[in-house]
């Protein structure tokens, strides 16, 4: 259920604008994978190479090699629609489909592929739900709108629906920047809670939510505006947080600069 | 503000600063205030002052008249005594429409997914503008083109519908012909496919981008990002859309009056030759028409008016019924 992403060279443009350059690095299953750094630096646009989003900007475009156990997401055969459906994502603002209900949202993926069957799809939406922590507070009212409930509920609804289809990946860009501490915390369980079935890997610019959520964290930098980001650092968190290789990871974390 | 707190400055300079305090947006606020009501009160009166001169045009007319004005399929509102109903008149509008709508709608948003979705941006652009100029033909070319051209080449079309779809009896009939009101509709279709479309692609650009990624991130393809984002977003655009098309369809006048070959009497075979609308039965007999012809003329309109005031307002029910989704 969880898979291994390996990384090697990767570039990613936008127009002519080279936005990210060169990265390579292993993102262990079963684990959680952080992402820090200064605005800018590319760990959006990085996380997006790794299902394919990046590329449906328009003018936007991606070197270099990801592989998924192995199987390169970037091969000439493989679909980007069907990479998607293994490695899911949850945005930054919560993204419910604004005119379907809660019970439908996160039946959406599975519709997508062709599940029809009503009992399989109550049992999945409620297992979903029970795993995104949000079972209790819908249960009463799973045919309400989605964009009703309030922005962490949203949150959680969106990591519903990206589980449901039972990924192997799951991407999440910023997910907690645009909630308050309570909902924050709310995700942050559910993170470690899902680490145990799923590759997750986070954007933040939260550094204590990187020291308290992720197993391994990656530092980005830029060498200035214009510049592509590039990955300074990546290791365990615990060490990138005390005892870090580079100068750079040092100031970032210690706030000196970024 | 604060400017007058200055120790050098005179008592005229300190005069005139406050005056312009005081005035500050106010009387500017009065007169955008009674502007603005000015203009709000102008489309009551406007709208009353329409409604009042159509019906004491009308009350005369619709008195002489022998006929029962709403069932009655007959227009002889000049011959004595005058015999006139709108029944005919109503059919042939509303059917004209409705079917111009039902055509124009889904290749309307056809071109509007095309153009917003799958199309490149140079092509999007030129075909958005060649769509556009659509609307700016004039609608007596329109009528021109209909006659002229189209109606010489629906023969092929209307027998085969007649063949295949005869059983239904709007396609039913004996003699399918050029001048029917399935060519006006035809005609009509074309005419409003430019406001659909236009609006539909209005529409679709201001779904957000966090929808539409929503559904590529789950693995959806194209057409199903189309279906979970787009199509649940726009879907009140596209019913306010085709209702604008119908309304516009049905005020249409000069287009379905050259293209229509007047024959009494309420005809369901749409692909026969006849018909005759609200608009149309005005602007071909108005001229000709005696002082009671010219009352039953304006109750017909008045009538028309009403029909145009009810589909908008179904319009707008369909739209809200929705709200709490959007």
């Amino acid at each position: 259920m969880a898979k291994r992403i390996e990384v090697s060279g990767l570039h990613a443009y936008y127009g002519g604008t080279h936005a990210i350059e060169d990265i390579s690095m292993t993102i262990e299953p079963r684990s959680v994978t952080a992402f820090i750094g200064p605005s800018g630096c590319g760990k959006s646009t990085f996380l997006r190479t790794l299902n394919r989003m990046h590329e449906v900007i328009p003018g936007a475009r991606v070197e270099g090699k990801v592989l998924l156990d192995d199987e390169d997401l970037y091969g000439s055969s493989v679909d980007p629609v069907a990479v998607r459906r293994v490695v899911g994502m949850v945005f930054q603002r919560p993204n419910p489909f604004p005119t379907m209900s809660i019970y439908d949202n996160v039946a959406a993926g599975l519709k997508l592929n062709g599940v029809r069957r009503k009992s399989q799809l109550d049992e999945v939406v409620e297992e979903s739900l029970q795993g995104a922590n949000l079972w209790n507070e819908v249960k009463d009212r799973l045919g309400k709108p989605g964009a009703g409930l309030s922005g962490g509920q949203q949150q959680r609804l969106c990591i519903a629906r990206a589980i449901a289809v039972q990924p192997q990946v799951l991407l999440m860009d910023e997910p907690c920047s645009a909630l308050d501490p309570i909902s924050t915390l709310a995700i942050e369980d559910l993170i470690g809670k899902l680490k145990g079935q799923f590759t997750i890997v986070i954007v933040t610019h939260n550094m204590q939510q990187a020291a308290r959520v992720s197993d391994r964290t990656a530092f980005f930098n830029i060498a200035g505006t214009g510049k592509p980001g590039k990955l300074i650092e990546i290791d365990d968190t615990s060490k990138i947080f005390t005892n870090p290789e580079q100068k750079a990871t040092e100031d970032y974390i210690t706030g000196r600069f970024g | 503000m604060s400017s007058e707190t200055g120790v050098e400055a005179t008592a005229g300079a300190r005069h005139r600063a406050t005056a312009r305090r005081m005035s500050t947006g106010r009387a500017g606020d009065k007169i955008f205030v009674s502007a603005a009501r000015g203009s709000g009160i102008a489309v009551l009166a406007i709208m009353a002052a329409i409604a009042v001169f159509l019906i004491w045009k009308a009350i005369p007319a619709l008195q002489d008249n022998k006929a029962n004005f709403i069932t009655a399929e007959e227009w002889n509102p000049n011959a004595t005594p005058p015999k006139f109903g709108i029944a005919q008149l109503a059919f042939g509008t509303i059917v004209s429409s409705l079917l111009a709508m039902l055509i124009a709608t889904p290749v309307a948003i056809g071109i509007a997914l095309f153009i917003s979705f799958y199309s490149s941006r140079k092509l999007a652009s030129f075909l958005g503008y060649i769509v556009d100029l659509l609307a700016a033909v004039p609608s007596i070319v329109y009528g021109l083109w209909g006659l002229a051209f189209l109606s010489k080449h629906m023969d092929g079309i209307s027998e085969f519908l007649n063949t295949v779809l005869g059983w239904i009896p709007l396609f039913g009939g004996d003699s399918p012909g050029k001048n029917s009101i399935f060519t006006a509709s035809v005609v009509l279709a074309i005419m409003i496919l430019p406001i659909i479309s236009s609006i539909t692609r209005e529409v679709f650009l201001q779904v957000p981008r966090a929808n539409v990624e929503a559904a590529l991130a789950l693995g959806a393809t194209r057409w199903e990002t189309i279906r979970l984002s787009v199509l649940p977003y726009g879907r009140s655009g596209m019913i306010g859309a085709s209702m604008l098309g119908l309304g516009r369809a049905m005020g249409e006048t000069i287009a379905v009056a050259m293209v229509l070959t007047y024959v009494p009497g309420i005809n369901i075979h749409l692909l026969e030759d006849g018909g005759a609308t609200f608009a149309s039965n005005i602007a071909n007999s108005f001229d000709e028409a005696s002082a009671t012809g010219r009352g039953a003329l304006i109750a017909s309109g008045l009538v028309f008016f009403t029909i145009t005031l009810v589909i908008n307002m179904l319009a707008r029910a369909v739209v809200a019924r929705r709200k709490e989704f959007v």
